[in-house]
């Protein structure tokens, strides 16, 4: 599976990051080599092995449904690049 | 000026006895880290008003009779690591102004026991590097000598240590990022068991591997920074809840029956030599101690780069999707709408390390390659599991080389991704897996570079690991050898 220009440029905007065809060039080939190592796996025969995505098997603990959380929005906002009445505020999104 | 002791065992107990107070020790290590800056630039930020503060409450402490092991003694923490009302900047431009508004789990149980927080160590961008060298404030240096890199992720803790600036620094070790930086500085550094210590407050990178530790010159020191580390804590839903242990009760245990599992793929062509040579006499040391030693097979373990490589980057591509310029963080400054907002903001922020992990973890999550990137990974990860539990049916500990190579020189590898990646080798199943890991100097090549010993061993066995690697330091002193440029008047 070779990855392309174009697979570059569509991850790019996939995963929100600018990128100009010099850097995307650039990339590509970084992200060739490290894809032609990933590939090793395709050679691992994997049938019947339970997938494992986590370090220790262990049911996700559960919790009363309870407020724990007190208010922090005002010590939260005061670093965001821009707020309004409690508000965080973004480009237009909808005329 | 002079300190009675540079381990963090050796200044609580001066403290302990009054031979010098926390705001004296405080004052010194704050200097000794001013001085180290231009050469080491180990630190990102360092809080002097907030460290003397801190020793003067200390001090008062153990005035009013409440003292513990670590009260009063100035550590360091991880710029990864939340520290309310401190900067915290995962050494990115995409937090270089960002002052965390919380502290992480292990921040404050170290708080709590007393420590001293002098600064926020440098670290590879994001904790994605394995030499320092993609980090926003500039690369961290290798104390041993300067041309050639600390190690990384957690590189700035690395040499802080190994300069003796602090006694114990955090770290986190998410492919490798204590016990590989350990091996290139020449210290100590421990990944605790994978739930363990709370990863509350640590900025996510891998969430599945991300594992909080620390570095110090000793085994006992480690043992002494996981007593206030460990714990439950419901804040973070990997955390597991257990009974508390004193990990220091194995320091001193005799080593006679220990047995040491050899993996032949950890002694293969990859390994320079003379990280090889320190390595075989690390374990002629632990022979003549009373171990004895097995020959075992992790076949799987040469898979765990790209395993590593496919699940780091997915968890990564999902955890950094919060950097988006709207709550927190770098906004760039001009756009045309939201999403160009978003484009220029990550594109600004991330350095070109992080946004190619994005990239890839993005792509191997993207529609019809899932199932043949993550669902193949995350089974390759259980072989890598298999084999280890195999190899602990017939040893207690796993020995081999930290790293295949001791340090290397500035831009080595940073032009090679896949080069750099190989670094991590021994030290990355250890995170797939979850099971704890120390790296402890044992030697030094011809060039006068140190090298690092792992050990690792089964779950939740840190007790033992700590004890066995205090053994070795109990025989031989390469945990003491300090660099020549920081070794005067300590």
């Amino acid at each position: 599976m070779a990855l392309t220009l174009d697979d570059v440029r569509r991850i790019a905007h996939l995963a929100r990051i600018d990128i100009d065809a010099d850097e995307a060039a650039a990339v590509h080939a970084k992200l060739g080599t490290i894809f032609a190592m990933i590939d090793e796996l395709n050679a691992v025969d994997t049938e019947g092995v339970a997938p494992m995505s986590h370090a220790q098997d262990m049911a996700m603990p559960l919790r009363d449904d309870a407020v724990t959380e007190s208010d922090h929005h005002a010590l939260y906002q005061a670093q965001a690049p821009a707020v309004e009445d409690g508000l965080y505020l973004v480009p237009r999104v909808i005329e | 000026m002079a300190l009675p002791s540079t381990t963090l065992a050796g200044l609580g107990a001066a403290l302990a006895r009054g031979a010098l107070s926390s705001v004296e020790l405080t004052r010194e290590v704050l200097a000794r880290a001013g001085a180290a800056q231009p050469a080491l630039n180990a630190f990102v930020t360092l809080d002097a008003d907030g460290a003397l503060a801190a020793a003067r409450a200390a001090d008062e402490s153990r005035a009013a009779g409440r003292a513990g092991p670590l009260t009063g003694v100035p550590i360091a923490h991880k710029d990864v690591l939340m520290t309310a009302g401190l900067r915290t900047t995962c050494s990115s431009r995409m937090l270089a102004n960002f002052t965390a508004p919380y502290d992480a789990h292990v921040v404050d149980a170290l708080k709590r026991a007393g420590t001293v927080l002098v600064g926020k160590t440098n670290m590879d961008e994001f904790a994605m590097g394995s030499s320092n060298e993609t980090s926003y404030f500039g690369p961290v240096r290798n104390p041993w000598n300067p041309a050639y890199v600390p190690g990384g992720s957690s590189g700035g803790s690395a040499a802080a240590v190994a300069a003796r600036i602090v006694p114990a620094a955090t770290g986190t070790d998410t492919g490798g990022s204590i016990r590989q930086p350990a091996s290139l500085s020449g210290i100590c550094g421990l990944k605790p068991t994978y739930g363990l210590c709370s990863r509350y407050g640590l900025i996510a990178f891998a969430s599945s591997l991300d594992t909080p530790g620390m570095f110090a010159q000793t085994a006992e020191d480690c043992a002494l920074m996981l007593n206030a580390m460990a714990g439950h804590d419901p804040r973070d839903a990997t955390s597991l809840p257990r009974p508390r242990e004193d990990y220091t009760r194995e320091l001193g245990q005799p080593l006679a029956g220990l047995r040491i599992g050899l993996p032949r793929e950890y002694f293969g062509d990859g390994t320079d030599l003379d990280v090889a040579a320190a390595v075989d006499a690390a374990i002629a040391e632990y022979r003549k101690l009373g171990a004895t030693t097995v020959d075992i097979a992790l076949p799987a373990v040469k898979l765990s780069v790209p395993v590593y490589y496919v699940i780091a980057p997915a968890e990564a591509s999902s955890n950094l999707s919060r950097f988006d310029g709207v709550r927190y963080g770098h906004r760039a400054a001009g756009y045309a709408d939201l999403l160009d907002m978003y484009k220029k903001s990550r594109a600004e922020g991330f350095g070109a390390e992080v946004k190619r992990r994005i990239l890839v973890g993005t792509y191997v999550l993207s529609h019809g390659y899932y199932d043949a990137y993550y669902l193949k990974a995350q089974k390759v990860r259980r072989l890598i599991a298999d084999d280890f539990q195999r190899a602990f049916a017939q040893c207690d500990v796993i020995a081999g080389p930290t790293a295949p190579s001791a340090a290397f020189e500035f831009g080595a590898k940073s032009d090679d991704p896949v080069q750099m990646y190989l670094n991590d080798i021994f030290t990355i199943a250890g995170n797939l897996t979850g099971v704890p890991g120390i790296s402890i100097p044992c030697g030094f090549t011809r060039g006068g570079l140190p090298i690092g010993l792992q050990l690792q061993a089964n779950y939740f066995r840190e007790a033992q690991l700590l004890g066995v690697a205090h053994g070795l330091q109990q025989a031989t002193d390469w945990h003491a050898r300090v660099p020549a440029a920081y070794g005067v008047q300590r």
